[in-house]
């Protein structure tokens, strides 16, 4: 897949801007502040409507208007299609398919594309939700039912917290109103979080089994240095308990833990079971990264996460096309011949959008198109 | 901002659901263009159901006497109930005609994170109608979203040692959808599949 046509309205600091993509590698350049990265922000938030810098979408629209529009032409498969989003902080986004509305959840996993931006150093170096969050985007772009699952599975942790908390309010005064017993209501949130979490566990699990052998590849690829570097799944289910996809075995884990662990969840009002609450833990020769590698080390370790993603993507064989790679910013942190490596290791892909400050750090394997970007306007395409 | 009454009726408007600022205003406007008549038909129904409707003692839905239309109709099979969250529900499940049976209004569904709990649905009221044994087969037709879902899995656990066939509409209905939204045709397939709840 590619994205043949671009068009931004009040989006970041473009007010109106038009660009016409080919396939193969585009580079934006420009200097710093200019609008590179605003850009490529642009086609990352048309796979899951969020953005990679941002939690909210209110600094998406340009400072002053009231909303932002984003505009792409598709090309999947010698297929044609557009997409338009109309981002409005203050309601839902509007959202069209080929030029019908569509629900935004329809849309799951219709763009597919892999962004690397010096932010993902928070892979390594951040909390677990960084790395869950890592793990289910990229789970809801190989499946895009994954996207209900964690949807449905979250709902059913606040239904549950929210239970605990009255159920822990109400032990203190037994006879505060009403016959039934908090704990029978808690059962039935139990069978749902067992049913869900085990789907979602087993897509987790799962897909890291995939994702390994890849991300020693693009590790040794991106790596100043090779080491042996993994991958793992870190849950709360307790250390006995063996990694598995088999979701009946996992649906008793959880069923165990929460019995385990019930008083506890009790006396906290807080669900402490499920995937809600693991990590994968990345490691470098045995060592764990977080907390252990230097700042090269993570980042290279951080990019060898994205380029496994995206070989992942590829070569997954389903029908959602080969995803757009964005490399945000990467060449200026690596040497010349690291550059080249990476470069090599992109070459092939359908569409590569990179940015860079300075056009000499891109290496001239990798020149194909260029794009000069100043102050929110595109100068030369 | 409107004078007096007529900004009066665009904030009652406004209140309903589903009516925003805009439409309250239209509709204001509509009223104020009309025929007297035809504003006082209006007023007279929307007084009327207020003066007139209650619910059915027996299944909650909405009636004119202390029963409703369907638990009065001998028609209607006793043998066979079937479970909704709300009043409306009654209204879609009954345009599909595949059902004779008779209803239960729970009232809502349970939800914790809305302080709906099973004692704020009418389930003793439930356990009270299948206690003579009349009910030999009980339908479950909560929404087909977590609620929903969990509402029927906590009455099939608590109902199905009493000896009732208990079932849950089949799928096939959006999930995370409203049963009132359903179109007959689907709602009707799903009350012909509708399978027995397991109880684990
Ligand atoms: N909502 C907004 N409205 C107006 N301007 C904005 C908005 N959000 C960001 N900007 C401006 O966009 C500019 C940053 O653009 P961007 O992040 O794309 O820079 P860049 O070209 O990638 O620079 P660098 O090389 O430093 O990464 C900043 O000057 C910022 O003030
Ligand atoms: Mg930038
Ligand atoms: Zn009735």
């Amino acid at each position: 897949m590619h994205v043949a046509s671009l068009a931004l309205t009040d989006f970041r600091n473009y007010q109106q801007a038009e660009l016409t993509l080919a396939p193969g590698v585009t580079t934006f350049v420009g200097a710093n502040g200019q609008g590179k990265t605003n850009l490529v922000e642009a086609v990352g938030y048309l796979s899951g409507f969020d953005s990679h810098r941002v939690a909210t979408d209110a600094p998406l629209v340009r400072h002053g208007a009231q909303r932002a529009v984003i505009r792409a032409g598709l090309v999947r498969d010698a297929r044609r299609t557009s997409i338009e989003i109309e981002i409005n902080p203050s309601r839902a986004n509007r959202v069209q398919l080929g030029g019908h509305p569509v629900r935004p959840r329809e849309l799951a996993g219709t763009v597919r594309t892999v962004l690397f931006a010096p932010e993902d150093l928070a892979l390594v170096k951040g909390d677990p939700s960084d790395r869950r969050r890592f793990l289910d985007t990229l789970l809801v772009a190989r499946a895009p039912k994954y996207a209900g699952v964690k949807a449905d599975f979250e709902r059913v942790v606040r239904q549950r917290n929210a239970l605990l908390k009255s159920a822990g309010g109400r032990r203190g005064r037994p006879d505060a109103g009403g016959t039934s017993d908090p704990l029978q209501t808690l059962m039935v949130w139990d069978e749902q979080l067992i049913d869900l979490g085990s789907a979602l566990l087993a897509g987790r699990i799962h897909l890291l089994d995939q994702l390994n052998p890849l991300l020693g590849k693009t590790y040794d690829a991106v790596a100043d240095a090779s080491a042996e570097v993994s991958a793992g799944y870190r849950w709360s289910l307790g250390e006995d308990v063996d990694l598995t996809v088999d979701r009946t075995v996992l649906a008793g884990a959880l069923r165990a833990a929460l019995e385990r662990r019930r008083r506890e969840e009790l006396e906290r009002a807080v669900t402490l079971v499920g995937p809600h609450r693991d990590d994968v833990l990345l490691s470098l020769a045995g060592v764990p990264a977080k907390g252990y590698a230097s700042h090269g080390e993570s980042w290279s370790l951080a990019l060898a996460l994205r380029l496994a993603s995206y070989q992942l993507l590829r070569d997954d064989g389903t029908s959602g096309g080969e995803p757009i790679l964005v490399l945000d910013d990467v060449f200026a942190e690596l040497d010349v011949e690291r550059r080249s490596r990476l470069a090599a290791l992109v070459g092939d892909a359908e569409q590569v959008l990179v940015t860079a400050a300075v056009a000499a750090d891109v290496p001239a394997t990798l020149t194909g198109a260029r794009v000069r970007v100043e102050r929110g306007t595109i100068v030369d395409a | 901002m409107y004078e007096g009454v007529v900004q009066d009726l665009i904030d009652e408007l406004g209140r309903l659901p589903g009516v925003g600022p805009k439409s309250a205003q239209r509709i204001a406007f509509h009223l104020l263009q009309a025929d007297s008549e035809d504003v006082r038909r209006l007023a007279q129904a929307m007084l009327e159901v207020k003066e007139r409707v209650r619910f059915c003692t027996v299944c909650g839905n909405v009636a004119e006497d202390a029963e409703c239309r369907i638990c009065q109709d001998p028609r209607r099979d006793t043998a066979v109930l079937c479970v909704v969250e709300e009043p409306k529900d009654i209204v879609a499940v009954e345009r599909t005609r595949e059902y004779r049976g008779r209803y239960h209004v729970l009232g809502g569904a349970i939800s914790p994170i809305d302080g709906v709990g099973p004692d704020d649905l009418r389930i003793k009221e439930l356990l009270g109608r299948l206690a003579d044994g009349t009910v030999r087969e009980l339908i479950i037709a909560t929404d087909p979203n977590l609620e929903g879902e969990a509402t029927a899995t906590y009455l099939a656990r608590l109902i199905a040692p009493m000896g009732v066939a208990v079932s849950r509409l089949a799928s096939g209905l959006p999930v995370g959808g409203d049963l009132e939204y359903a179109d007959e045709v689907t709602l009707g397939r799903a009350f012909e599949g509708r399978r027995r709840l397991d109880v684990p």
